[in-house]
């Protein structure tokens, strides 16, 4: 370790390329498992599946190498053992289905996954520098938009399982959605960087809390009215979940009022209480969450129930890979694809892919700490934050803490849609990171943001003491300084 | 292949999960231990190396003052802010392209860049609105900046350091 700190400022690629080796490893490995539960034999396709996997980490970790070679080495690996243990709970689920190779869910999912590593690959050497997206921010928004809105248009939109956010495109259906949330992401940091000074602008103080003034609360009221016409035309809990979630999370970050929080969660369960008296679908999806066993209404959520005893079957240490039956859940493959995961790598498996998760959120806030430029900042974080939010409506919902909605878990879950915006995601992010952490020109060390024990005490004390100044660092000036407190 | 084999697989399987876990928490307890001042020392030969830990000697007695490495905010919301001092010309304002990004309502959005000329830091205006002040001259040309002078932008005064 000592050795290795001493010479030129570390840029981590050795290190990634030992992770994604392990990750590689262990879906490798979990895909053996499977075939020993299922059939007793090592499956025939298993290096066929990690040489696959393994060419699609080699050419995102050499682009990174080449293009970004200061990005946070952790990121990657992670992302890679996410998709790769996501790949073989969906091949497992298949094979439980009996569904041959071409037809199944996983091919199209290993298909998805070259394609989100070719897209992330593709925004790594075409994104060299992340402020050029500070440009596109109203053209984001529109996009962003568009995209969200577009299931809503006729013949283009399709209504599946009772929500609209699908549009079919020839033979096979994307969410635009999710690509929506990077463009969504985007456009916030964008406005926010902008509009941050009048924002945390403080108005009338109301018990312990200062409030912002009435007049800039537009943009928090736009958001909400977006948000509740996507709950409410496309039924969809979750992505109105995950944009509030995200703009309030952000003007927070922005502004550093916590009012914007407490007005954005009054807004939102306000608004959600509404929708729970007016709407029959969000009282269904309340009842499935909170009664899910009684009589009358077990015959429908018997997908949660489901998924919970299948977890629960999993116990600590899971039944092992191939050894449970996670595919009787309804959608077990996408929706529940946690359940499915808890039932076979029991509990002792799933808090390791949450802190997997955890730890991915981790390095994007970091991330967003050590770069230098506001819009940078907001837009790690913003990433960061979708990713946490999605990861939290999913397994709220299937482990029953919040209702279930029809949110992927990013990088696990079969959706092709998803699985593209994610790896866009972990490109942007990587491409920050970069930025963040690379040294500056001829100086060493992101030193942006130094904590307050970094600052020569001689400037704590608030007096900004020229004299003092002068006596110790020398001063070629004779001038006096004219100071602004 | 036999019940046993198979649950240490298993076994094998999750704390090989778990292994991985925890390397990457192993590298981010870097970001903890192996902090910007740890590695502060100029690894390149341009800037001249502080000389050990308790470097910061007297410079007024030096001929010819090694360059500034750092430019710190000593007044302002931004205040304890520094940034290290490269080749690179350092642009000031409200703009998010700025290198130092300013949150102060009297400066403008592109106020004032400071740049390495001739070996000496020079500071200029870019035609901002309420101006650039060093010392108590307004600057518009660039000027260059004696170690220790103050430069003041809105509510923001900024400082070179070595």
């Amino acid at each position: 370790m000592a050795s290795a700190r001493t010479a030129s400022p570390r840029t981590g690629r050795n290190l990634e390329a030992v992770l994604i080796a392990v990750a590689i490893g262990l879906a490798i490995g979990a895909y053996a498992l499977v075939g020993l539960g299922v059939n007793d034999a090592l499956p025939p396709g298993m290096l066929g599946y990690g040489a696959g996997l393994g060419a699609l980490a080699l050419v995102l970790h050499l682009a990174v190498r080449r293009f970004a070679p200061y990005a946070d080495p952790t990121l990657l690996p992670m992302a890679m053992l996410l998709n790769g243990l996501g790949l073989v709970m969906i091949h497992r689920i298949d094979l439980g289905l009996g569904k041959s190779f071409t037809e199944s869910a996983a091919f199209r999912q290993l298909m998805w996954s070259a394609l989100g590593v070719v897209a992330a690959t593709v925004i790594i050497i075409w994104l060299h520098d992340h402020r050029v997206l500070s440009r596109f921010t109203y053209i984001a928004m529109a996009a962003g938009m568009v995209l969200l809105l577009l299931p809503l248009v006729p013949f283009i939109g399709k209504n599946i399982n009772g929500a609209r956010i699908w549009i079919g495109l020839g033979g096979f259906s994307f969410q635009p959605g999710e690509i929506a949330k990077i463009a969504l992401t985007i456009f916030f940091a964008g406005y926010l960087v902008t509009a941050r000074d009048s924002l945390s602008l403080v108005g009338r103080k109301v018990l312990w809390m200062q409030l912002p003034r009435a007049k800039d609360l537009g943009p928090l009221l736009a958001a909400w009215g977006v948000t509740l016409a996507v709950l409410v035309f496309e039924r969809d809990l979750g992505t109105s979940l995950l944009f509030f979630g995200m703009f309030v999370g952000l003007l927070y970050i922005a502004t550093e009022r916590v009012s914007w929080v407490v007005l954005g969660l009054l807004l939102f369960v306000g608004g959600a209480l509404a929708a729970w008296q007016l709407f029959a679908h969000v009282q269904a999806r309340v009842d499935f969450w909170l009664h899910p066993f009684r009589d009358d209404i077990l015959p429908y959520s018997t997908q949660i129930v489901q998924g919970v005893f299948g977890m629960a079957s999993g116990g600590l240490i899971g039944t092992g890979l191939g050894e449970g039956s996670p595919w009787r859940v309804l959608y077990s493959a996408s929706d529940m694809i946690f359940a499915s995961l808890g039932e076979e790598m029991g509990l002792t498996g799933l808090f390791a892919l949450l802190l997997v998760y955890a730890l991915i959120v981790e390095r994007g806030l970091r991330t967003a700490i050590g770069a230098r430029d506001g819009f940078g900042k907001l837009l790690a974080a913003g990433l960061s934050l979708t990713l946490a939010l999605q990861v939290f409506v999913v397994v709220g919902g299937v482990t029953r803490v919040i209702p279930l909605t029809g949110l992927t878990l990013p990088f696990m879950a079969a959706g092709g849609s998803s699985l593209l915006a994610n790896w866009m995601i972990i490109a942007i992010l990587l491409r920050i990171s970069d930025s963040a952490r690379r040294p500056a020109p001829e100086a060493d060390g992101p030193l942006f943001d130094l904590p307050v024990d970094e600052i020569p005490p001689e400037l704590q004390d608030g007096s900004n003491s020229q004299g003092d100044d002068r006596d110790q660092y020398g001063s070629g000036n004779d001038q006096e300084t004219v100071v602004v407190r | 292949m036999s019940e046993l084999t198979l649950t240490l697989l298993r076994l094998g399987f999750l704390a090989l999960l778990w292994l991985l876990v925890l390397s990457v928490v192993a590298v981010m307890r870097r970001d903890l231990f192996n902090s910007p001042r740890m590695s502060r020392r100029p690894a390149t030969a341009g800037v001249p190396a502080m000389s050990g830990g308790g470097g910061r000697s007297q410079p007024q007695q030096q001929e010819s003052p090694p360059l500034p490495t750092t430019l710190v905010v000593t007044a302002g919301s931004l205040k304890g802010t520094t940034i290290p001092l490269g080749q690179a010309p350092i642009l000031i304002g409200r703009t998010p392209e700025s290198t130092l990004v300013l949150d102060d309502d009297y400066a403008s959005g592109r106020h004032a860049r400071l740049s390495l000329r001739h070996g000496v830091w020079m500071v200029e205006d870019l035609g901002s609105t309420n101006g650039t002040f060093l010392g108590r001259n307004r600057v518009q040309d660039p000027v260059p900046i004696a170690p220790g002078a103050q430069i003041r932008i809105g509510r923001t005064v900024l400082e070179l350091r070595r």
